[in-house]
């Protein structure tokens, strides 16, 4: 390794603007950048090239069913939390071609997609959305099946991380034991402070990436400013998930009137599994040419609030708001841990806040739990 | 480029939603509505490498239309020939319904849990079926004739809605020959009905079962397999030692579109197959 790079783990500190050298780095190694943007009025994830992408000045204010965006006085680059977009969109894509057909006398030649994935280089993930891509790991990844589109965008993406230096009111990460800090699963981890980066080096990428920086080893002064930066994040966490009696108390309780309760608000409109960055599930597509000559399969993302999504010869199996919110919750927060080994829920709040009718995922825990059956 | 960037390899990626070129064999007509096809892969070393348990399922794929899944009805042991029970219910069944002997068709699996005949040999059976239920049930009733003296009694209880509805019913009597106790039902009769009329679980009142050594095997509506179920426990069989095959919507069947979950199962992969014992907390719950 040249001697100008810090090693693995290692904690630097860096100018602010340099991580515009970082961004160039990353550019000329091949990677496209998605990180946060300002667009109406959220910050979203998209393609960025330079630091004046970044929401630079902004900040947001979650609540149930409320999002805003606010000017800040700082000059912070990442003084916010999760927007309404995951890392889900790029790995997991919404909509994707599986394959396609053409027929020619009576046989078929069926072709998967030629083109190769974009190499992604994740600007800014926090460490909720790290636990969220290190589940959908292992739903796509981690059994005797492997999604090979996942898996393309997968093992390629580069993870700049970013501690949380607030937290809303619709955040629970660290009742879920994912946040705020990250601890792994990435190349590069910053925190920011009002001068500098505080860096730690998670890869050789990581530290490749600092090329050109002009970087210096942490001071215990920096190190001691980003940790309360990162315990105030944790202070303000402004919920709990109470995850000790899970998955019983939920299978325990699949007839609790609760669920009837919820039904009367839920909308079942589908915006918690669209922002929530573990929700994988997927529908297909079939469209064909006109004479049937072509055809092709595109997968796309489906929620089960959809009435069809249950659908069977003779009916759906789930008909009501009440069971398909009981699947959705019961599947996020028990059944999930049966299946692969964890929750499939990282305390990120988007559900509670994108909902339009502000159902706080935590509340109907709690509910439940209060006049739980013995 | 520096090295440490690491770079994904797409060539040759292994898609388990791929499905793989088949040839239909041959269409036979089982009950109105329903026809079973034969089916082949194209590539011959596909088609001698394939293997399936009785239980299993595979995704069948037309162009345009889309896949189902579908269980496999033939002899397991038939090398190369893959059958599947059909019965023209949706716009991709009733597609398979059109094609004939020669026409292309995608087959990609087989996928799912078998049915326990090898855990269960020396002990008494009871395979119980409604409608096309009896499809999954076929090939371990066959795999069961190929060895029969591994098994200690053999009970068919089988009903349809009418006699127009029944499967298979050309094979009873050589089923019966060589050792299935075979009771057949159906729920409406017509004028030359001249068995059985009432619900499948109203058979199990015309056989006894020693519950210390019989097995439950049952596929049908999940109504009827309620009720089966009820009536093996009424004749003390352990709740261990019933088995029940359920459907539900599927896209993938690898575990990764989520429409198949049945609590903790999915059951494209720990189903079709289940056992009593590990799902009675949620089967019958209303709506789930």
């Amino acid at each position: 390794m040249a001697p100008n790079l810090p090693r693995v783990s290692a904690s630097v500190a860096m100018p602010k603007a340099s991580l515009q050298v970082v961004f160039d780095n990353l550019r000329a190694a091949g990677y496209l950048l998605v990180g946060p943007t300002v667009r109406e009025g959220a910050i979203v994830l998209e393609e960025i090239e330079r630091l004046d992408d970044l929401p630079l000045g902004w900040t947001d204010e979650q609540r149930p069913g409320h999002y805003r965006l606010k000017r800040t006085r700082d000059s912070h680059y990442f003084d916010y939390d999760v927007g309404p977009h995951s890392w889900k969109q790029f790995l997991h894509p919404p909509r994707l071609k599986l394959f396609s057909v053409e027929k020619n006398n009576g046989s078929w030649t069926i072709r998967p997609p030629q083109e190769p994935p974009p190499r992604y280089a994740f600007i800014g993930v926090r460490a909720c959305d790290l636990a969220a891509i290190a589940i959908q790991d292992r739903v796509l990844m981690g059994s005797e099946f492997r999604d090979p589109h996942y898996a393309a965008r997968r093992e390629q993406v580069f993870v700049l991380a970013v501690n949380c230096s607030k937290a809303n009111s619709t955040c629970f990460c660290a009742s879920m034991k994912t946040g705020p800090k990250a601890t792994g699963g990435f190349d590069l981890a910053l925190t920011e402070l009002p001068d500098v980066f505080l860096a730690e080096i998670g890869s050789e990428a990581g530290s490749e990436v600092l090329r050109n920086v002009p970087w210096e080893a942490a001071t215990a002064f920096d190190l001691g400013r980003a940790s309360r930066v990162i315990q105030r994040a944790e202070r303000q966490n402004g919920r709990q998930m109470q995850t000790d009696d899970l998955p019983d108390l939920l299978y325990e309780n699949l007839e609790h009137p609760r669920w009837d309760e919820v039904a009367t608000r839920c909308l079942s409109c589908a915006n918690c599994t669209l922002v929530c960055p573990t929700c994988f599930c997927t529908t297909v597509e079939d469209v064909s040419d006109l004479r049937g000559a072509r055809a092709e399969r595109i997968r796309v993302a489906d929620s089960c609030f959809n009435r069809d999504f249950s659908h069977v010869y003779g009916g759906n199996i789930r008909p009501t708001i009440r069971s398909r919110y009981r699947q959705w919750l019961t599947h996020k927060l028990a059944s999930w841990i049966d299946q692969f080994g964890t929750s499939g829920c990282v305390g990120c709040g988007r559900c509670i806040t994108w909902c339009p009718v502000g159902i706080e995922i935590t509340e109907e825990v709690n509910a439940i739990r209060a006049k739980a059956a013995q | 480029m520096s090295t440490a960037f690491p770079v994904t390899d797409i060539r040759n990626p292994v898609d388990p939603m791929l499905p793989h070129l088949a040839t239909i064999q041959a269409v036979k007509p089982e009950a109105y509505g329903i026809s079973t096809f034969s089916v082949a892969f194209v590539d011959p070393e596909e088609r001698a490498r394939y293997r399936f348990q009785p239980g299993q399922f595979n995704m069948l794929y037309l162009p345009g239309a889309g896949e189902v899944a579908i269980s496999l009805s033939s002899d397991p042991g038939e090398s190369g020939m893959m059958g599947h029970t059909v019965r023209y219910a949706g716009s991709v069944t009733r597609a398979i319904g059109r094609l004939k002997p020669g026409d292309t068709i995608g087959v990609r699996g087989p996928y799912g849990s078998q049915w326990p005949l090898k855990k269960t040999l020396g002990h008494d059976l009871l395979i119980v079926a409604g409608g096309i239920g009896l499809a999954p049930l076929r090939p371990a009733i066959l795999s069961i004739l190929s060895q029969r003296d591994a098994y200690g009694r053999v009970l068919l209880l089988y009903g349809a809605r009418t006699p127009a509805d029944l499967l298979y019913t050309g094979e009873f009597e050589a089923w019966q020959r060589r050792g299935i106790d075979v009771h057949v039902t159906v729920d409406l009769a017509d004028e030359n009905w001249k068995g059985q009329v009432g619900v499948v679980p109203q058979l199990f009142y015309r056989v006894r079962v020693d519950h210390k050594k019989t097995l439950v095997m049952t596929c049908g509506p999940e109504i009827m397999m309620r009720f089966v179920i009820y009536e093996a426990l009424a004749r003390r069989i352990p709740k261990e030692s019933i088995f029940i095959s359920m459907e539900r919507n599927m896209k993938c069947a690898v575990g990764f579109c989520g429409h198949c979950q049945f609590g903790p199962t999915f059951i494209c992969k720990q189903g079709p197959v289940l056992n009593f014992a590990a799902i009675e907390p949620f089967f019958g719950k209303e709506d789930f």
